[in-house]
Order: C-alpha cells, then structure tokens, then sequence
C-alpha cells in the first residue's frame, strides 16, 4: 500500500492503506487529534485499492478490502475514498469483532450515564447524538456501542459521525464551529458529510461508561413515550447486533445482563428539538 | 513476505519474541488472510508479546472456541436428520479433526460441514436434508447440472435458519479429475467416532488433505491444508506409518500428491534442528524455508519434483504484509491448473468459457 495511516479509535486500533493519497489525507486531518493503535499493533487493517492497476489513474474506482471483506463489494468514485475508509473500518468490525459485543446504536455520556440509541436506518440516531453533543454531552459514537461482556460497561466508538442528507444542515447550524469533512454528494446512502467528534470526546474516549437508558426513537411521528419491556429490548437488540451470533453463550449473557439492569423507552418524535427534550428528560 | 512470518511463528513460536510492530502487524495480517489466526493463538499462548497482539491471539482463541461449538452443533445437526437413514456419515477436513479431538483442530477455523456417505445413498441424503431445512445455494441450472453430473459432491446446501453450507461428498475428488480415488475403501475403512458419526482412517484422512491441496484446485488456503498434513503427520507417527501412507495413497492414485504434500509439511513447519547454535525457524530471511528441504524430508522423486515443489513454495508464501496475495501470475497460472486437473481440456475450455459468458472472471 502506498500510503498509510494509523489511528485508535474507541479501544479499537486500525491500519487504513491506500493506492490513492487522497483519502489518507482526508483522514489524516479529520483524526488529527486521535492517538495510534496501542504498541503501533492496530486491531484490523482496511485497504482502499484499485481493481485493476491502471484503474489507479484511469477512471479512478476504490475497492474496499482489509482483514475480513465480504464479496462483491461494489466501488467507490474516488471522490468518495473518505467514505469508503470509513466502511472499511465499520466492515472490520461488524464482521470480526469478538472482544465487544456490538450494537448497531449511537450512544452519548453525561455524569457516567450512558445513553444507548438505537432503531433503523432513518431513526436519527447520528443526528441526535450529534445534537446532544452539541449540548454538552460526551458523544461515544454514532454507529457501534461495544459492550463488554466482562464487566457490562459500554465502550466508546468515537469514529467520525456520518451525517446523512437533512441532518448535514441541522448540525452545521447546531454545531457552528464544529470541524467537518467534504461534503460528500449522491453516495450509495445520500449525501454524507462527516462532523469531527468535540474535544471532549476525543479526549475521553478510553473511558468506558455504564448504559442508563436504551432508547428507541423514531423520526416523523406525533411526540410519545413508551416503556418497552426486557424480552421486546432484548430481540430488539439482538437484531441491531452484527455479532450476537458469532460472540455465542458470551454475547447472550452480556446482553441479558444489559436489559435486565437498564430501563428501555420508545420515543416518537416530530423534530429534532423535541426528541432532545424527550431524551434528556427519560436520562435525567 | 509476511506468509513467511506466519510459517516462521508457527514452527517455532519463540521466533515471535523478536518481532517489532510491523513484523506483528503482517504476521496477524496473513494469519487472518491464511484463515489461521485461531491456530496461530494457540501455537502462541502464554509466549511473551505486547499487549496489544495478545489481546487480539486471545479473541482470536475465544473466535475459534466458539467456532468449535458451533461445528460440532452442525454435525449434530446433520447426524440427526440423517440417523433415520441408516447409512454410514463420515465427517471429513475440520470438523473431523475436532470432532476426534486431533490437534490439527486445536483453534482451527472451520468453514462448511463436509461429510461423505456411499454414492448409492446421495438421492436419499440429499432428500433427508431438505426436509430437514437445508435449501440450494446456487440458483443457476448451469451450475446445479454441472455439480451433479461432474462433481464428487451434491451442490452445497445451505440451512435456512443457521446460515451454515453442508458439502456432501461421494468421493474425495471430482468424477472428471484424472485420479479416481477408491471411495468404497474410504468408506469402508472409515471408523465410528463414538457420537453416532464417523471419519476416514488414519491414512485416508491425510490422503484427504494430500488431495484437496494439490489434486483439487488452486492451492488457495494451501497454508493451511499443509498445517493439518503436519499435525495430522506428527499425531499419528508411529514406525512404518508414513510407507503404510504412501501405500495407501497409490492405491487410490495419489501417491504422487501425497509424498508432496509430505515433503512440504516437513520443509515448512518441522522445526530444524539446532545447528551452530542457531534455531533454523528463527531467521525467516535464511534460506532455510526458502530453498532447503530439512533432513526429515523423504527423499523427492528427482528434480522435476524439486521444482514443482518449489513453484508450490512460490504459491504458498506470496502474501504480502497485508495480507494480499502477490505473484499474480503464479495464482493465476495454479488457477488455470486446478482446473485442468480437474477436467480434460476440452470440457475446461468449455467451462471456462461458459463461465465467462455468465460474468465470472478468475483472480488476477
């Protein structure tokens, strides 16, 4: 690989190599503040390369590839090497890891309460978490909540937060002098624009935290609440796993653990102003 | 080439000791793209590392556990809807090895379950296990016709709720290859484990191995074929045992196949003996594993052989510290060959070229 770079992320250590100094630049700037790997040793390694080598220069197309990768993976305009680095990344984890079991969920702190959200794609968890940030609290990731089978705490997965279509402009207007990376037009998933993770959050990042609350919200309804029982989290959940059934008798315990002990609610919500309300309300 | 890392560790552990960061890095790297990095775990426990790598051998070692379970769980799985049947289920490759406790099992990862029954039975294995919840993978009829009239196994079959392909063996290599191997035998030598399944003899096991690796397709994944043929080798030594081997494996014409996949187990994961105070193993750059078989090595038969052994080698090792597999060409040129051996040549231009029609198209 021609270039490389290294960053820690959460607990995890990753290698991101590329045909293409593009989008290491990009994540060069954009995890300028992030430390390395542990012992210079990252977890998983993803590769950013070009199918065929005159494809490098020629109608320039990024294949994702790394440690683990599964087939057919279609490939990505080079003007979207940021995007696909960051696939990558999420690719190595939802397909290896073992060490945490992992939800799909965005997940903030505040007093060494954790707060777990999660729901389908469109629910709003990136846009909340980033909007909870921007009211102080400590964002421990947008994508993946690690949760530790061995103690029950959750670990951060600080990566940047993928805003997608809307939700660019609510935080670029919630979060002014936030940091940012290229907006990113017409990708498989919409527009994308990555937002940097706050100071704050970066800093704190190693510091695992204990979960409070497992929300489940939902954009485009009346406001509501309703509580919603272990056995209804639990299935939940383990549907918003990608390692569930991989982690065996490990991830079943830990996430019977993580039900049985944190209260769950369903929250529908209008607007953005109104979930925050609703969810620092059920936190507090 | 960071193969030669993972072939250097796994036949001499301590090696790992002076390795720095980017030397652990290429060697999780390839252990992960050689599927080895459970074996490589436990070959390396309680050897002294940074923290950072034995964090990922000890989650690799939980991976393989739990792979292990699960296994033996679809073996269950299989030995149940196939009991009614009455007919003999030997597990073959990984599952067998775990399911007999060998240690070519010990943290291996374990794909598909394959399992050999008596050609006779197939229709009705085929039909115990559909009802029984397995469904066709491939959808396309070119591909379904050509498993059933050509191949030494039914198509692979999926379970719909676990996720998890069965392969269904009648013999141990394609109807088309050269070899025909003695599938009666195998079965007929195949002893029960205890657990109401079975697996091939001693001897048929390795031959097995010996014909997957260079009878049966392209040598991808020959790192770790040739890691079970060493294990396999070592738990089973026994005076006579490797003549009675060789033996065996003429009789289902393999001998050949097998007296290779002997000597490159030896050249590459026997231990040399000390020699001037310098453990071979430890020196990755020496020539030891690049050019000289160690003495426990059979004699080859003449230097064609050599050659073609090395070319193996050459196949064998070219990873890169990515994990990549470099030398396109030589995997491109064992690609064509896995195929020619599989079929004569005017069928495998006729396949090839039905493939290519349909959009596939061969590594390199």
């Amino acid at each position: 690989m021609r270039h490389v770079f290294h960053v820690k992320i959460g607990p995890i250590g990753f290698r991101v190599g590329s045909d293409w100094r593009q989008p290491i630049a990009q994540l060069e700037t954009l995890y300028r503040d992030y430390p390395e790997p542990d012992d210079g040793i990252p977890d998983f390694s993803v590769r950013l390369f070009a199918a065929r080598p005159w494809r490098r220069f020629v109608r320039p197309a990024v294949m994702i590839g790394g440690d683990y990768t599964i087939p057919d993976t279609a490939p990505l305009p080079l003007s979207l090497g940021l995007l696909a680095a960051e696939m990558g990344m999420n690719l190595q984890m939802a397909l290896a890891q073992r060490r945490y079991l992992l939800l799909h969920a965005s997940c903030v702190e505040r007093d060494g309460r954790a707060v777990l959200m999660t729901g389908i794609s469109g629910a709003g968890k990136s846009t909340l978490a980033a909007l909870l940030m921007a009211r102080g609290w400590r964002l421990m990731g947008d994508e993946f909540a690690l949760v530790d089978p061995e103690t029950g705490l959750l670990h951060g997965f600080p990566r940047l937060v993928s805003l997608k279509n809307e939700s660019v402009a609510v935080i670029e207007a919630a979060l002014p002098r936030a940091r940012f990376g290229p907006l990113q037009l017409a990708t498989p998933k919409g527009d994308i624009r990555h937002l940097v993770p706050d100071a704050d959050s970066i800093a704190r990042m190693a510091e695992p935290a204990r979960a409070a609350a497992i929300l489940f919200p939902r954009f485009g309804f009346e406001a509501a609440q309703r509580p919603v029982l272990p056995s209804e989290t639990f299935v939940r959940l383990t549907q918003a796993s990608t390692n569930y059934v991989a982690m065996g008798e490990r991830g079943f315990d830990a996430l019977t653990a993580l039900v049985r002990g944190v209260p769950a609610v369903a929250i529908d919500y209008p607007d953005a102003a109104t979930a925050v309300a609703q969810v620092e309300a059920v936190a507090a | 080439m960071s193969a030669l890392l993972l072939v250097a560790a796994l036949r001499d552990p301590p090696s790992v000791t002076a390795l720095d960061a980017d030397g652990w890095t290429a060697l999780i790297g390839a252990a992960r793209a050689e599927q080895m990095i459970g074996t490589l775990a436990y070959r390396l426990q309680g050897l002294p590392m940074p923290d950072a790598a034995a964090r990922i051998l000890a989650d690799a070692r939980l991976s393989a556990d739990q792979g292990r379970i699960a296994a033996l769980w679809e073996a269950e799985m299989a030995r149940r809807a196939l009991a009614p049947l009455g007919v003999p289920v030997v597990l073959l490759k990984g599952t067998a090895f775990v399911a007999a406790g060998l240690s070519a099992g010990v943290g291996r990862s374990i794909g598909d379950l394959d399992i050999l029954v008596p050609r006779e039975s197939i229709d009705a294995v085929e039909a115990a296990l559909l009802a029984a919840g397995w469904e066709w993978v491939k959808p396309d009829p070119y591909d379904d016709a050509y498993y059933r009239q050509w191949m030494h196994e039914l198509p692979p079959l999926i379970h719909r709720e676990r996720d998890r392909m069965i392969d269904v063996h009648h013999t141990i290599l394609p109807l088309t290859a050269r070899v025909r191997p003695d599938a009666s035998l195998l079965l007929a030598d195949s002893f029960e484990l205890g657990n109401g399944l079975s697996m091939l003899s001693r001897e048929d096991v390795l031959v097995h191995a010996a014909a997957h690796l260079f009878a049966d397709g392209d040598l991808a994944g020959g790192l770790r074929n040739l890691w079970d043929i060493h294990c396999l080798l070592d738990e089973f030594d026994a005076p006579g045992f490797r003549d009675a081997l060789i033996a065996r494996a003429a009789h289902h014409g393999l001998a050949r196949e097998m007296a290779r996949a002997v000597r490159l187990a030896d050249a590459l994961y026997v231990p040399l003996p000390l020699a001037g105070g310098v453990r071979g193993g430890l020196d990755v750059s020496s020539s030891a594993l690049s050019d000289t078989s160690p003495p426990a090595a059979p004699p080859a038969s003449g230097r064609g052989a050599r050659f073609a052994d090395r070319l193996y080698r050459r196949r064998l090792l070219g990873r890169d510290g990515w994990g990549v597999q470099r030398r396109k060409l030589s995997e491109f040129a064992f690609y064509l060959r896995g195929h020619y051996l599989r079929m004569p040549p005017a069928m495998l231009a006729r396949h090839l070229w039905t493939k290519w029609r349909k959009g596939y198209r061969p590594p390199g």
